[in-house]
């Protein structure tokens, strides 16, 4: 009885440590060198594997920084300036400094403006919608308000508004990871450099019809009349397609043009409000 | 035993409103509006400017490329503008608009009524006079006839297959002309055997329409190699695979072509334009369309000029009824939905239908129970649950290998299911995105 248990626990040792030492030699023969610091800047990264970098997720993102001489091209848009700035401390290299945007929508076709002409009883799904007609309104370039957008986002930034059937974005928790610009089939959002205080000054019209047709499907859309180019003193604006469109790089944020569009194309946010002509000429003559 | 397809349809309620009601011929309205593109492929280029006087029959836009159809005036008239105008869809696209001025026609056409028997010109002259003559399928699909008709080298057509069988409910306009067009249609399916090369035509009528089997099989006695097969009524039987499978017992393979099995599907209504257009010489702007619905006071099957306002059409047939929610461009299984009612009739519009409010309304979606209704319904041996679910996730690359590309939209999925699940535009959506996705690969 006690030699069976004897052979029994002798065999078995015997047995694992003859497996330990293949195990030992055959890891040694097969082993993968991992960079140490992929681990270190996975951990600094946000870990949402948005994909807005460009990469499958944050794993993919790190073993590009790690591997890459610079970081041109190389950016998280979550995380932003700090945690560049963190990566580039633990590989050595230097972080490029790279405008934050936010997502903006350029359609402001609600009920109230863009009125409703048919209805839509398909799928509650953009994309369907856009392939199979124009949608409720008369603009064929406008918000189908679906939500697919509001699908996408995985930051919670994004909600449909019931009242005008459009999405409205927080600025506060967009991180412009762009996954709502991919999920619009009719690309009506566009990332927009920050500018301080969340200020914001954009052509909210996609409509490349002709001023006929645009304003007869919707008041407040872009008629390419061109007004706002010509009150534009840096060049921001540009109109192409029967569409004006506002650079946000060279846009100086004056508000001359939002004034002159004689359709409130043009949407200012987040300014504080205007004071009156004569306050404001003493204001600059004061200095 | 009547032939049928074995795999898949549906029964929908037939509801043939205006089965018994003859082809009438609207009156020439005082604008029209001719698309550019009203066929499948390049749309056609425009060759009238603005304030040139046209005659019916006069060619406005010439076909670009070999998978195009020219395009004809429908009307006599000055060209007011060339610009965008919105289709059924609601998407703007390239028209010409015309103010029309009187009833003037081309002189070449034979507006006489005589029927006109001897074939004059040879196999490649039908096929050039087919393209001549914008002829597209009118069944539905607007495919340019002369491209089907231009057998491709290798291959060889045994016969011609006729389709009568007008399986979607509400329509009859294929119906009326097998009932009142017969010998023309007939001289029609003639010409294409002699452009196709072939001795034998099958024409397939489905078994609800006893007047136009009669009608057909007793004039094609005087013609030499054409039957006619009654056919037991199944949605969908007017799709070619399914055609081709009930009259000839052969498959068409996934992603090929009838041609490749050695058959050609023609429509009546192709059959018919194609006589005109060889005997006559009178080019397609004029079609047979089935305004049709529960509440019209007038429905009815009317010659239309192609470009005449969808208006026009429905107030003809007695104005829209109060209760209408939805009003159907073709029929209520494949048709879609439009969205303006001064939209043009196209040759592709084989009916309209004006929907009641309540009939109109989607079911509420319910979830899938995996009851596999919608797999016995598909006549094309597809999983539309599964297609609907890898579409909606955009699982292309998934969906393609579970043969997406072979469905052929006619809706009997969405038909069945008891779930009310949007299955065909979901697959739809992933059919696109699919063609698109293989498109970009082959240009890789």
């Amino acid at each position: 009885m006690s030699s069976t248990v004897l052979i029994t626990i002798l065999s078995l040792s015997l047995l694992a440590f003859m497996s330990a030492v293949i195990l030992y030699f055959v890891a040694q023969k097969f082993k993968v060198y991992e960079d140490p610091r992929i681990d270190e800047v996975q951990a600094v990264l946000p870990a949402a594997n948005c994909g807005a970098c460009g990469f499958a997720g944050c794993r993919n993102m790190a073993e590009a920084l790690v591997r890459a001489d610079s970081f041109d091209g190389l950016n998280c848009p979550v995380g932003g300036a700090p945690v560049m700035a963190e990566a580039a401390r633990i590989l050595g290299k230097v972080a490029l400094v790279v405008d934050p945007t936010v997502a903006v929508l350029k359609c402001n076709g609600s009920p109230e403006f863009s009125p409703r002409t048919s209805a839509y009883n398909g799928a509650s799904d953009c994309r369907i919608a856009n392939s199979l007609y124009t949608g409720e309104t008369d603009c064929s370039y406008g918000c189908l308000g679906n939500g697919d957008c509001e699908r996408s986002c995985a930051f919670d930034a994004l909600h449909m508004d019931m009242a005008t059937g459009l999405p409205v974005i927080s600025d506060e928790k967009c991180v412009s990871c762009g996954a709502c610009v991919k999920a619009c089939p009719r690309n009506l959002i566009e990332l927009r450099k920050k500018a301080k205080k969340d200020r914001k000054i954009y052509v909210a019209c996609s409509n490349c019809d002709k001023g006929g047709p645009a304003r007869k499907a919707c008041k407040v859309a872009c008629i390419a009349c061109g007004k706002c180019q010509k009150a534009c003193a840096f060049n921001a604006i540009t109109i192409e397609n029967n569409l004006a469109y506002i650079d946000a790089v060279k846009c100086t944020f004056c508000r001359k043009c939002a004034g002159e569009c004689p359709t409130n194309a043009i949407i200012e946010l987040n300014f504080p409000p205007k004071k009156p002509k004569v306050e404001a000429e003493a204001e600059a003559a004061n200095g | 035993m009547l032939k049928t397809f074995p795999i898949g349809g549906v029964h929908p309620p037939e509801n043939k409103l205006t089965a018994d009601i003859p082809i009438e011929y609207l009156p020439v309205p005082d604008k029209v509006i001719i698309p550019v593109s009203q066929h499948i492929g390049s749309p056609a280029n425009p060759v009238v400017a603005k304030g040139d006087t046209v005659k019916a029959g006069q060619i406005i836009a010439a076909g670009k490329g070999f998978v195009s159809a020219n395009i004809h005036s429908s009307v006599s008239g000055k060209v007011s503008k060339i610009d965008l105008a919105a289709d059924s869809s609601g998407y703007r696209q390239t028209a010409v608009f015309i103010d029309v001025e009187g009833d003037d026609w081309i002189d070449t056409i034979d507006r006489s009524n005589d029927l006109v028997r001897d074939i004059k010109l040879s196999p490649e002259e039908i096929v050039k006079r087919c393209f001549e003559s914008g002829i597209v399928g009118l069944g539905g699909a607007t495919f340019p006839s002369h491209v089907k008709l231009t057998v491709p080298s290798g291959k060889k057509c045994d016969v011609l297959i006729i389709n009568g069988v007008e399986c979607e409910p509400y329509l009859t306009s294929d119906h009326r002309l097998m009932l009142e067009r017969g010998e023309q249609i007939l001289v029609g399916v003639t010409i294409l055997m002699k452009a196709l090369k072939v001795e034998k035509a099958m024409v397939g009528i489905e078994n609800n329409k006893p007047g136009a089997i009669a009608n057909m099989t007793r004039l094609s006695a005087s013609f030499k190699g054409i039957t006619v097969h009654p056919l037991k009524v199944k949605y969908p039987q007017g799709a070619e695979k399914q055609l081709v499978k009930a009259l000839m017992h052969r498959e068409v393979p996934s992603g090929r072509l009838p041609i490749d099995v050695g058959a050609v599907v023609h429509n009546v209504g192709t059959a018919y334009a194609v006589y005109e257009a060889v005997q006559k010489n009178k080019p397609l702007f004029e079609r047979v369309v089935t305004v049709t619905g529960k509440s019209l006071t007038k429905p009815g099957n009317y010659m239309v000029r192609t470009g005449t306002p969808l208006i026009k059409l429905i107030e003809a047939a007695g104005g829209i009824p109060g209760n209408t929610g939805k009003i159907i461009n073709g029929g209520p299984m494949m048709g879609k939905a439009v969205s303006n009612t001064d939209v043009p009739v196209v040759k592709g519009m084989s009916g309209v239908i004006l929907v009641p409010l309540e009939e109109s309304v989607r079911e509420k979606i319910k979830p899938c129970i995996r009851c596999a209704k919608c797999v016995s319904a598909c006549p094309l041996n597809l999983e539309p649950y599964l297609l609907m679910a890898l579409s909606e996730r955009s699982l292309f690359e998934r969906a393609e290998i579970e043969r997406i590309t072979d469905c052929m939209e006619c809706g009997s999925c969405s038909f069945i299911c008891p779930a009310g699940r949007p299955l065909l535009d979901y697959i739809r959506l992933g059919k696109s995105n699919v063609i698109k996705m293989a498109r970009q690969r082959n240009l890789k």
